[in-house]
């Protein structure tokens, strides 16, 4: 026997060939890739902060061309298609999505940074699942209880966010072809690839020209999209900020809109709880994709009578964490997204230590190239400070103590978001209890970070309104007998 | 021992107390966690060690009625040298058999390093007398046994009499504590008949505070034996047995693991659930039989860069 224990796992990448990465990817308008009038943009792999690929992105008038293929797809073809037919274009593209699934996964962790056992197992999986769940609902809309014959709205203008790039997708793409609506899609500006990967899968899955089209580009072409007098619905995922500008710019139209906005949910434990699986569920919340969840759990409020055992185990297991190369099947914690969001992370993390949280960072190893966030957890955090209120989008988590449960529930809705929460406790009725009080669109119970295509999920507040997945995500997507 | 766990075996009602006052297990969440843990990949050198480490950490185990003095001996030889043909093979940790079989046991092993382990109380069911079940331990020790796999009372446990099951592991304790040589009490819970993770963590409490040195799943007689979750709210009950006396207390997985793919799985949890210190075989062991050939299989491939027949290993 060896004197002494070493069980380091030893390097187990995924091989980024899979990916299949191109040096040139382009816009997907009407059927078709061809470059765009814009500024071509390069992405990068932010586990090495090397380029991945260049972007063609689109000029105004690109989008116009998207628009307007959209609107031609929707009148001819899509939106007159019986949903018996149109089920099994979405059917197909799930199932093609499958089929790709090993290769979106690895692109999707090369382009994003999050390791590659949550693009394998979380990110892909999921985003087949809603295009399985919504294909179901093609030919069932009469049933959704919107009506006897809800029509579509016609030409959706949908940007996501860099954070899960084809799960964003597919939440936003599946309920508007299922009811028979057709989209320009806007990526991120970070994270394109993936959306043009199932560009192709469009193609492959020989979807009429037109119902889907992908334009790449930055802020300039959301605002483009957003506001563009083509588009009858617009659903938008990303910051509070620029959530609150689309609401702006829409105010007076007859568009539609939708909002999944940002959050500071509280993860609330009280001192029945399963500990362990407590602790667990508290890593989950907030170190899952590095963070970077709009529902993340990012306020911890522990009962104050078992907070020093929650903040040891927490730590101990938090120090078990692997942060490292996106692509090692090892990996709990890969890369920070960008430069920008790292150095927003570090800004607010400052402001926390300035503020007199007591700051207590994991020890473990950080690479040195690309962009790495060792998780953190702040103790000693009042409701003031801005690490409390802000959303910090990273492996950053506030830990506050509580007392009584209305001292919780005030806790947990002092904030101006209201997307998720998190309860704690091996008693069913507290559980029932809080669902009503916490201004929250999902309260997980017992679990944390769980996203099923038949469950709708949205927010109160500033974190949105509208809903998706579910009946109640159909309806962001249908009009109904009674509306006008 | 620290005042909080004095007071918990002070009488019945303090230890009930006590119990039924440990965190709930989160069934869900337990078995989210453990099938997390089971996608690790574990390659290369990595592999190489835990092969080795899981190997060292076998008790090789006969529980039949067939049972001769002649295969036992055979089996202590596979014990001493695994794969002949391969010399730098680890020898495992213990040879585990029936009490009447100790002696023969002890015989082969002398001087070896293996230890001899020896089932009593009434196994696997543990339904008899305590004179018996005494008895029995008292024909393991007698024999020269090192190591004692008892099993606990299940029944009493579920009728929720704590107290009995309490006395009965103290009182087989006592009889290993006054063996000439060092006899270390494992315990075995036989987790597929508590119902309940919570029960898991109860039990395994109750046999850590009455001086078990190893906690153990199973018997390898019921189904189901060892599972990943259970032996996850087992290590986590070592652990924070740990963090409140500072006392390394082990876990053994027995029962159903056949592979070395299983067998690793069971070493990360080992790893991030209770910590690289429990990754010796004082402190973890494996209750198989088959296992033993998968893992020196496994070890040849790994070597050759092709797998083997297992017409070259002992039976």
């Amino acid at each position: 026997m060896k004197g002494e224990t070493v069980f380091d796992y030893a390097p187990a990448p995924e091989n980024p060939d899979i990916a299949r990465v191109k040096q040139h990817y382009q816009p997907f308008i009407d059927g078709e890739f061809t470059d765009g009038g814009g500024e071509p943009l390069k992405t990068l792999n932010p586990a090495t902060g090397e380029v991945l690929a260049e972007v063609s992105t689109v000029s105004s008038s690109d989008v116009d061309n998207a628009v307007s293929a959209a609107r031609e797809a929707f009148e001819r073809v899509w939106s007159p298609m019986p949903g018996t037919e149109r089920a099994k274009y979405v059917f197909r593209l799930a199932r093609l999505i499958q089929e790709r699934a090993r290769e979106l996964a690895v692109l999707e962790s090369l382009d994003n940074g999050k390791p590659i056992k949550e693009s394998r197992d979380t990110d892909i999986p999921t985003a087949a699942a809603h295009f399985f769940y919504h294909a179901g609902w093609a030919d069932k809309l009469g049933y959704a209880g919107l009506g006897r014959d809800p029509k579509p709205l016609g030409v959706a203008g949908q940007v996501i966010p860099w954070n899960f790039p084809l799960l964003m997708l597919a939440w936003k793409i599946a309920p508007a072809l299922a009811t028979g609506n057709t989209v320009v899609l806007k990526p991120a500006e970070t994270t394109p690839l993936t959306a043009l990967v199932f560009a192709e899968i469009c193609q492959q899955a020989e979807l009429p020209p037109g119902v889907v089209n992908i334009v790449p580009g930055g802020g300039d072409v959301g605002q483009t999209l957003v506001s563009h007098p083509g588009v009858d619905k617009v659903a938008f995922t990303g910051s509070t900020e620029v959530g609150k500008q689309i609401q702006r710019q829409l105010a007076g139209s007859r568009t539609r809109l939708t909002l999944e906005l940002g959050g500071k949910a509280a993860n609330i434990v009280f001192d029945d709880a399963a500990i362990d699986q407590a602790i667990e569920g508290i890593v989950n919340g907030i170190f899952f994709n590095q963070g970077h969840v709009c529902c993340a759990g990012s306020r911890l409020l522990v009962q104050e009578s078992v907070v020093d055992e929650v903040l040891t185990n927490l730590r101990a297991r938090v120090e078990t964490l692997r942060i490292g190369d996106p692509l090692d099947k090892n990996t709990d914690i890969g890369a920070i997204n960008s430069a920008e969001q790292l150095a927003k992370i570090r800004e607010l993390v400052a402001s926390g230590e300035g503020e007199g949280a007591s700051r207590w960072t994991s020890p473990c190893p950080v690479p040195e190239r690309g962009f790495f966030f060792a998780p953190t957890v702040f103790s000693d955090v009042e409701s003031s400070m801005r690490i409390a209120r802000e959303e910090i989008f990273g492996p950053v988590l506030s830990v506050q103590t509580f007392r009584t449960l209305d001292e919780a529930v005030t806790m947990a809705n002092t904030t101006p978001y209201g997307l998720s929460a998190g309860v704690w406790t091996e008693k069913g009725s507290r559980i029932l209890w809080l669902t009503s009080r916490l201004r929250a669109g999902v309260v997980w119970a017992n679990t944390f970070n769980r996203f099923d295509p038949a469950a709708p999920f949205g927010g109160y507040k500033e974190s949105g309104f509208g809903r998706e997945g579910g009946r109640s995500g159909l309806a962001a997507y249908l009009q109904g007998d009674d509306d006008d | 021992m620290p005042v909080v766990l004095a007071d918990a075996t002070r009488d019945e009602s303090s230890l009930r107390r006590f119990l039924r006052g440990l965190p709930g297990v989160d069934q869900v969440g337990v078995e989210q966690r453990a099938a997390g843990l089971a996608t690790r990949s574990v390659k290369q050198d990595a592999k190489r060690w835990a092969i080795d480490t899981a190997i060292g950490m076998v008790d090789l185990t006969t529980l039949e009625g067939a049972d001769t003095a002649g295969s036992v001996r055979a089996l202590c030889a596979k014990a001493v040298r695994p794969d002949p043909q391969r010399p730098d093979t680890p020898h495992v940790a213990a040879v585990c058999v029936y009490p009447d079989l100790a002696a023969t046991a002890v015989e082969a092993l002398a001087g070896t390093g293996v230890a001899v382990a020896s089932v009593a109380t009434a196994f696997p069911s543990g339904r008899s007398s305590r004179s018996v079940k005494l008895a029995d331990t008292a024909l393991a020790v007698d024999s020269g046994a090192t190591e004692v796999d008892m099993v606990i009372d299940r029944g009493a446990f579920l009728e929720g009499r704590y107290g009995d099951v309490y006395d009965e592991i103290v009182a087989v304790k006592a009889l290993c504590a006054a063996a000439q040589n060092t006899v270390h009490l494992k315990v075995i819970l036989e987790t597929g008949e508590l119902a309940t993770y919570d029960n898991v963590r109860r039990a395994s409490w109750l046999a850590l505070l009455a001086g078990g040195e190893v906690i153990k799943t199973s018997t390898g007689k019921i189904s189901p034996a060892a599972t990943l979750p259970v032996a996850h709210v087992m290590l986590q009950a070592v652990r924070d047995f740990h963090e409140v006396t500072g006392q390394p207390r082990g876990v053994k997985v027995a029962g159903g693991i056949r592979t070395t793919k299983d067998a690793i799985r069971y070493l990360v949890a080992v790893k991030e659930v209770a910590g690289e210190r429990w990754l010796t075989p004082s402190l973890f062991r494996f209750g198989a039989s088959s296992l033993l050939n998968d893992l020196l299989l496994q070890r040849r491939a790994k070597q050759d860069g092709h797998y083997s027949s297992p017409v070259y290993l002992p039976e």
